[in-house]
Parts: structure tokens; sequence; C-alpha cells
């Protein structure tokens, strides 16, 4: 994988024989995961319910378009499904790259800039996005801090070998001042 | 020169500050501001918070109250410079005069700034500001040449404050209806140009087709760059032929301008965005921090693309340099 800038959102995608290699591979894993994932952060996070608003309930159809599956999300309650095709219906659907739309819930990119170079695609409710993308830029997520905390005393090291693979895919953090 | 850097939430405002900020402008999570989108701004305890951190730390807040008040919900807008008052603002933007005599009578002593939305584009228009209600400073729109910004700065009383950086609204500010027109919710009043609410994106093979309020206003080509789903920026077909009516998708960009800029005597230079996430806010800003610290010092300022964050991945000098002209 080339490395790109973070900041300008352009991110390596996954190699599309990678993609093909994990085709096969179950789900339901994937999604028991990742749903306790996501109900932690709720959890922990409690003002992205908050300005998410009246948007909080909305199903969110979320496509990474460099992997052979996608999710749907609920934040209230919290619920995720992961799926081989989004279905139709949903209030919103996101597409982007996997590097992309973990650097956009980090706030490692901006959303704009996303979609003003065309690696972010939305349709449906565009103010539920909105609203969704402000709610997770204000939250200040550490997907790494987020993860170790379900490991306790192992949890340095799943958070050092998570921020490896993740700087991999999307670039260490902007420089601080 | 001040740095001022958009904020559109507690974490953005401590990016900005955190990335050299001198002050951040922000509002209130309802009509009363001009950028009134879904998850953005702020309550008041996060107000109060977010002015104690910029406090700890030299910055400075300025509270954008900046739409025109309904004749039958003025309290709205009264209670926004009240509560905006009592957690300590440093300064005030509003654009209506009605609200400017309310803080001027009830707040004496607070610092008000003339927002962009009020459209105060020469001399004895801001003079009537400064005259009547004690303005210590006008944001200029963006209609205007580096030249008349010296000439206006040279026969104004008061400081004056330009934007550098970020989307470009090329019509008379606070003024503009095309948006009105398609989604009848109004920028001025309501403080939301292209409501999302009313915008849709259609992905077909031809590419992505956008539309406000129903009316199409654009469709880019699958790798052509975006803009923001406004008419302004919108794309037509007209008895003269298909394009860009009013404007380019493109953002300002006056990095080159900023000795320009200090050489007219502007006291203040704003980044637009208040609706864009922590990744632009830090970049822009550090990148205007260097900037502006490297023109203090005599040299001139290293220009580092910001195009990735550009409108329509393009910037322009706007009206800075009128080149039609």
């Amino acid at each position: 994988m080339s490395h790109s800038s973070v900041a300008s959102g352009s991110l390596p995608t996954i190699p599309p024989l990678l993609a093909l290699a994990i085709r096969p591979l179950p789900l339901l894993p994937l999604q028991f995961a990742l749903g306790g994932f996501l109900s932690r952060i709720l959890r922990r996070n409690p003002g992205l319910l908050d300005r998410l608003g009246p948007h909080r309930r909305a199903r969110f159809g979320i496509k990474p378009v460099d992997l052979p599956f996608a999710f749907i999300v609920e934040a209230a309650p919290p619920l995720l499904s992961v799926v081989r095709e989004l279905p139709q219906g949903l209030e919103a659907y996101v597409s982007a790259s996997l590097a992309n739309l973990l650097a956009l819930v980090e706030g490692r990119v901006d959303g704009d800039a996303l979609m003003f170079s065309r690696q972010l695609g939305i349709e449906g409710d565009v103010e539920a996005v909105l609203a969704l993308r402000n709610a997770i830029d204000d939250a200040r997520l550490d997907l790494a801090a987020e993860l170790a905390s379900l490991f306790g005393p192992l949890g340095e090291p799943v958070r050092r070998s998570f921020e490896a693979a993740r700087d991999r895919l999307t670039g260490p953090p902007q420089e601080q001042r | 020169m001040e740095l001022i850097c958009p904020a559109g939430t507690p974490a953005a405002l401590r990016s900005a500050i955190d990335a050299g900020a001198d002050a951040v402008y922000c509002g209130f999570n309802d009509e009363t501001n001009a950028r009134n989108f879904p998850g953005l701004n702020f309550s008041r305890d996060e107000l109060r918070n977010g002015i104690a951190f910029a406090h700890g730390r030299g910055a400075r807040i300025l509270v954008a109250i900046n739409t025109f008040p309904r004749a039958s919900s003025v309290t709205l807008w009264q209670r926004a410079v009240d509560d905006a008052v009592d957690a300590r603002a440093d300064a005030l933007i509003v654009a209506d005069i009605g609200l400017m005599d309310y803080v001027a009578k009830r707040h004496p002593g607070q610092r008000l700034h003339v927002s962009v939305q009020a459209a105060a584009a020469n001399p004895d228009a801001i003079a009537f500001y400064v005259e009547m209600f004690g303005a210590r400073r006008v944001v200029l729109p963006r209609v205007l040449s580096v030249a008349e910004i010296a000439e206006i700065t040279r026969e104004t009383a008061c400081e004056t404050e330009v934007f550098v950086f970020g989307g470009l609204c090329v019509m008379a500010e606070g003024r503009c209806s095309l948006s009105s027109y398609a989604t009848g919710k109004s920028p001025n009043m309501q403080g939301v140009c292209s409501p999302a609410s009313h915008v849709a994106y259609e992905e077909t093979a031809l590419g992505t087709t956008s539309r406000l309020g129903g009316f199409t206003i654009n469709r880019f080509a699958p790798q052509e760059a975006a803009g923001y789903p406004t008419l302004c920026k919108g794309r037509f077909s007209t008895a003269h032929g298909d394009g860009y009516v009013f404007e380019d998708p493109v953002s300002l960009d006056a990095t080159t301008l900023l000795g320009g800029l200090r050489s007219a005597g502007i006291a203040a230079l704003k980044i637009e965005g208040r609706q864009r996430g922590r990744a632009y806010i830090e970049s822009v800003v550090r990148h205007f921090r260097r900037a502006l610290d490297t023109i203090e010092q005599g040299s001139e300022a290293d220009i580092v693309s910001l195009r990735p964050f550009t409108e329509g991945q393009a910037s322009t000098l706007g009206a800075y340099r009128k080149t039609w002209r």
C-alpha cells in the first residue's frame, strides 16, 4: 500500500485480492464484535446522541467501497449489522474507502473535503448524515483507546497493534503544534 | 494581525486554539447564527466551557449572533445576546441594527463587531454602525479589492477584518434569497443556506446529481471535483450556454495577499468554515498561523497548497484581485 497524506484524504484502498480473499468469511463474528464495540463507544460518548438529535434513530448504511461487505448502523438503541449488500429503505447511505471511513470517524480527514474530491458518496437523508458527521467529529473518538478499553490489562498491546495497523492504512496522526 | 478561526463544535474550538488561533468565532445551536446546521454549534454550557478553555490559553471567543430576528420572535436573539455576554464572550458578531441597538443599550461595555452579514461595504455605512452602536470592528464583505479595503480602512474609525480562506459567498451577504427561493428556509433569518434537509444526491452512471429543494443544480462526472449544493455555485443551461452562471465551485485562498492586507491596515484575518471538521480546522489554522508568523518576521509566507480542502479542489483570490476589471 502506498502512503499518502491523511489530511488530504488521499488514502490507500484495500488491495482487490485481499478483498476477494475475505469475501467468503462469515459475517456473524464480525457483527458480534463490532456491535459490542459500537455500544461501548456510545456508552462512553453520550454527547454523540445529543448531537444526532432527531436523527438518533436513523438507520445508516455504511459501505466501504473496497470491502465485500457493508454495515447498517443505528445509534439508539445501538445496533450494528454486517451485510453483503445494503438494502433499500435505509434513511441514509455513506460510501468511501475503509481508510477514509476510519479517518472520518477519528476526525483525521474533513468530510467536506472528501465530498469535493469525490471520495465520499452520500445518498438519502443528507441532514441525518451531516448530524452524524458533526456528532462524530465533536466526540474526538480514538478507536485505539476505545478498543484497548475492552481488553483490560491486555489493552496496551492491543492498542499498539491497532495503531500500527491503522497508521499503515491511514497514515500517522497529523503533526501536533 | 489577529487570526480569527471557525468552530462548529467544542472539539473544533479546542483544535483551533491548539493550532494557533488568536480568537475563535462560534454560535449557539439555533436560528441566531448563520451556520445553523444539524449536529453543529454550541449549547449554553458548551459555550461557557469553551470560553473558559480559550481564556485559559490566552485566546478570545467571538460569538456570532448574525442572523436577522423575525418580528414574532425577537426575544430568541436578545436572549442569545444576554447569554453570550453572561458567558463572558469577548465580542458579539451582529448583523441586525435592532439587535445592535439592544447590545449597545443593554450591554454598553460589550465589544461589538459588525458581521459580514450586514454587508457594510463603504465608509459611510461603517460610520453609522460605529456612531450609533459603538461598533469596534467590521467584517468586510467578500466583494472588495485589496485597494478598496485599504481605502475603507483608512477612512474608518473602527478595526476591519477580512476573510482569507474558505467558502466564497459571491452575493451581497445578508441579502441573498437564492436558497430561500428554492427551499423556503432563509440563510439570513434561519441561518441555513442550502439546508441539508432540502439537499439530495443521486448517483447514476453519468455521475452525481445534486438537487436543492427539488431543483437540479449540478451534475458532476465521476472523477470531477465537486462543490457545495448551493444555487450560486450551480451549473445551468441558459440562452448563453451551459455552465456556471454566478460562480464556479471554488474557495478563497488569500495566502499570497497577506502582506498586502497587512499594509492595508487590516486588524484581523478570518478563516471561513464553522461547518467543517477538525481536520480542516487544524490544517488551515496551522497554515495561516505559520504564514502570519513568517510575515511578522519580515519574510515571505510559504505557499502551501490547501487545495485538498477547497471547494471544487480549486482556489481563487476572488474579488481581492478583480482581474475582470
